[in-house]
């Protein structure tokens, strides 16, 4: 094949004729763009709205337990319950046809409630704003069905939705949650900085105790969107 | 027969990443027209855990991404950079060792997805202990590609080498930062970042597994492979610098067009959307270097069913880099995002440009991989017009699916509020699912009639006892 280098530079001459230069070329160059678009989330101030809005996130008082938070008291660490369901809506997959992520639109507003806030999945390691609807957006299901409408709906969703194409989890109610997991589980959350205590871990097993997997499914699905609450008349982001 | 090549190279890894990579696209085919005929008639979950849409999803993906995208571009870059280095693997051994490595990684996969071992990342789904096995598998394929470069006998290095390095270069990035996560047990771990950096490194990472791994990677097949069947140079040199450069420099970039409007703060999104936009132009430059890589032997086209292939590939790359930019637009964005369209985008890329890429240079690798010609060549005719008709109908299908559920979405009445419930929305896709699912039928059977011809072609080979002479053959003669 024919190349005429004639016309090229330099600079490309020595990284064609030099592989470790190509190699080191491409290095410098496919770094330029994460760094200057990743690295600035994590020290710019208004990337998470609680900076400028403290009350958006729980001020825990010592002593405190994770069932002393109210919904509305702002962002907590969710409960071993509600951890042990979100482990379960990411075993099933579900983050492929649910998305989290309440786009600020007339339209979402209507369907789905305020837009969501970076600073509502603070905790959620690792984020589950979804990237497809095939089902409806449920950054805030929480508190809009009853537990027994989410039971039949996890066991048969055609039996309440009858235009659904979500497969039936009827399993769910069969298996228990284990409190040894949910607790290495949330020690690991621990390490990478979600605030749980010692006595939160501590009392997990407890908590998950006898529990089922639908139990953990309904719980976490019943918190979404709940822990805080954004007021009409702030503008939370620009 | 080429008895000089086969005597001079490594071709043994060679076939074997050929061969595998049409099972691969096969299996992944499958898989997928199993998950979208389950949107289309939700009784095919069947109430088996192991089956449902949430766990066959990722495994489609990974299957089709991984298994067969990796296979043929291991197969074609360690062919490729041979012939252009005229020089043979700087380790044979090694590049065995990717060979194992990377197809018990696919089985890994194969075991571990339908059984929930996930860690929910999109299309990085595998869990830690397999992302580890993947990162050195990789490499092992990055440093032994490298070094052969660096025995090689010409002056410089071939553009399709350029890319091939580019994509490894990346990937490894990609893979390490956006894997990094804690250990919670033996399958299970959480990713160490949450939320909004979370998303961000996520879409930094998937918008560049399409960028890098299927786009740079397979324009090195097609520098390599479109120049070889048409018989003729590369177009333009200087065309393949700003190409190459740009393409580099740029796509790194894109990922934050994933998340317009959510909560990634404003100036991210619309710096990932505006060089979305730019990037029209490398994007086209590179196909028409390709495409008009054939000028003055288009007539070409009419006889040679591999060469088909490969063109009908570069039409589908400028048609899905058109498309990609349309939709990063913050209006067009507002109404595509969330819904099939962006699934149509992705298939006219996957399915149009990789996939037939890919196919052309699996056919023209066969024939001098076995030293014999193709089982049938009707077939490779009968392969071409299924791929093509097959992925028409399903990019068809999202398109409309797509466009009407955004619209429908946000629709309203005369009394101002919704048109319609979610559940209505979902109702009207059923046809277009229904459509979906038949497209990627035809395209499966087009899969299948592929791996047919290639294993009849080594069938052939094997009883011509044709890989075997050229090994013994004076290679003078």
């Amino acid at each position: 094949m024919s190349n005429n280098n004639a016309s090229s530079g330099k600079l490309q001459t020595w990284m064609e004729k030099n592989i470790f230069a190509m190699f080191l070329g491409l290095l410098i160059v496919l770094s330029v763009g994460g760094l200057v678009e990743i690295v600035p989330l994590f020290y710019l101030k208004n990337t998470m709205e609680h900076n400028q809005f403290p009350e958006l996130v729980w001020q825990r008082q010592e002593g405190q337990t994770l069932a002393d938070h109210k919904p509305g008291d702002g962002m907590r660490p969710y409960s071993a319950l509600e951890l042990a369901g979100r482990d379960i809506y990411q075993r099933e997959g579900c983050y492929l046809c649910h998305s989290q992520m309440i786009r600020p639109f007339r339209d979402e507003k209507e369907r789905y409630g305020h837009y969501s806030l970076a600073s509502e999945s603070m905790y959620d390691h690792p984020f589950q704003w979804g990237s497809k609807r095939t089902g409806p957006d449920i950054a805030r299901l929480g508190g809009k069905y009853s537990d027994d409408w989410h039971r039949k709906h996890l066991r048969a969703p055609r039996s309440v939705v009858p235009e659904s194409v979500m497969p039936n989890y009827p399993w769910l109610k069969d298996t228990r949650v284990n409190g040894k997991t949910i607790q290495a589980h949330m020690q690991g959350m621990q390490t990478i900085g979600v605030p749980y205590t010692g006595a939160d871990i501590e009392a997990a097993a407890g908590e998950v105790e006898g529990k089922t997997e639908e139990d953990a499914m309904v719980a976490y699905l019943q918190v979404l969107g709940t822990m805080t609450n954004l007021d009409e008349n702030k503008a939370y982001r620009e | 027969m080429d008895a000089a090549a086969e005597q001079k190279y490594d071709y043994g890894v060679v076939r074997w990443f050929t061969v595998m990579s049409v099972v691969y696209l096969v299996v992944g085919a499958m898989v997928g027209v199993l998950i979208a005929s389950q949107l289309a008639w939700p009784i095919l979950n069947f109430d088996v855990p192991y089956l449902t849409f949430g766990r066959l999803r990722p495994l489609h993906t990974n299957a089709v991404i991984f298994a067969f995208g990796g296979s043929v571009l291991m197969a074609t870059s360690f062919y490729s950079v041979q012939r252009t280095c005229a020089t043979k693997l700087w380790s044979n051994r090694m590049a065995w060792f990717t060979f194992l490595g990377w197809n018990l990684i696919i089985v890994s996969a194969v075991i571990t997805l339908p059984l929930g071992i996930t860690s929910a990342k999109e299309y990085a789904e595998l869990e830690w202990p397999i992302d580890i096995a993947i990162a050195v598998v990789w490499i092992s394929y990055m440093f032994n590609f490298i070094m052969t470069i660096s025995l090689r006998k010409s002056p410089h290095i071939y553009v399709s080498n350029w890319f091939f390095l580019g994509m490894m270069v990346m990937i490894t990035y990609l893979h390490v930062v956006n894997s990094l996560a804690i250990p919670v047990g033996m399958f299970k771990s959480y990713s160490i970042f949450s939320g909004v950096q979370d998303a961000m490194i996520q879409w930094w990472w998937g918008h560049n597994a399409v960028g890098f791994y299927l786009t740079a990677g397979f324009l090195g097949i097609m520098y390599y492979f479109v120049p070889k069947q048409a018989g003729r140079p590369v177009y333009s040199y200087r065309l393949s610098v700003i190409h190459f450069w740009a393409l580099m420099f740029g796509y790194v970039w894109l990922g934050a067009h994933h998340l317009q409007y959510t909560a990634l703060p404003d100036w991210t999104g619309s710096l990932g959307a505006a060089i979305s936009l730019a990037m029209i132009i490398p994007s086209w430059g590179g196909a028409v270097n390709g495409m008009m890589t054939l000028s003055g032997a288009w007539d070409k086209l009419r006889t040679d069913y591999v060469l088909r292939f490969l063109i009908m590939s570069l039409a589908f790359y400028a048609m899905s880099t058109f498309e990609g930019p349309v939709m990063s637009i913050k209006t067009v964005n507002a109404l595509s995002h969330y819904t099939d369209w962006t699934i149509g985008h992705v298939h006219s890329g996957a399915l149009g440009w990789v996939a037939m890429v890919a196919i052309g240079a699996i056919y023209h690798l066969m024939t001098r991989l076995f030293h014999t010609e193709l089982w049938s060549t009707k077939l490779v005719n009968a392969h071409f017009w299924t791929a093509t008709i097959g992925t028409v109908i399903y990019i068809v299908a999202m398109w409309v699916s797509g466009i009407m559920q955004g619209l429908m979405w946000r629709a309203y009445d005369e009394y101002g509020t919704l048109a319609y419930t979610f559940a209505e929305s979902v109702e009207a896709m059923h046809p277009y699912y229904a459509m979906r699912a038949v497209g990627g039928g035809i395209f499966l059977l087009g899969a299948l009639l592929m791996l047919i011809n290639i294993l009849m072609t080594v069938a052939k080979a094997s009883s011509e006892g044709s890989v075997q002479r050229a090994r013994t053959a004076i290679a003078a003669a």
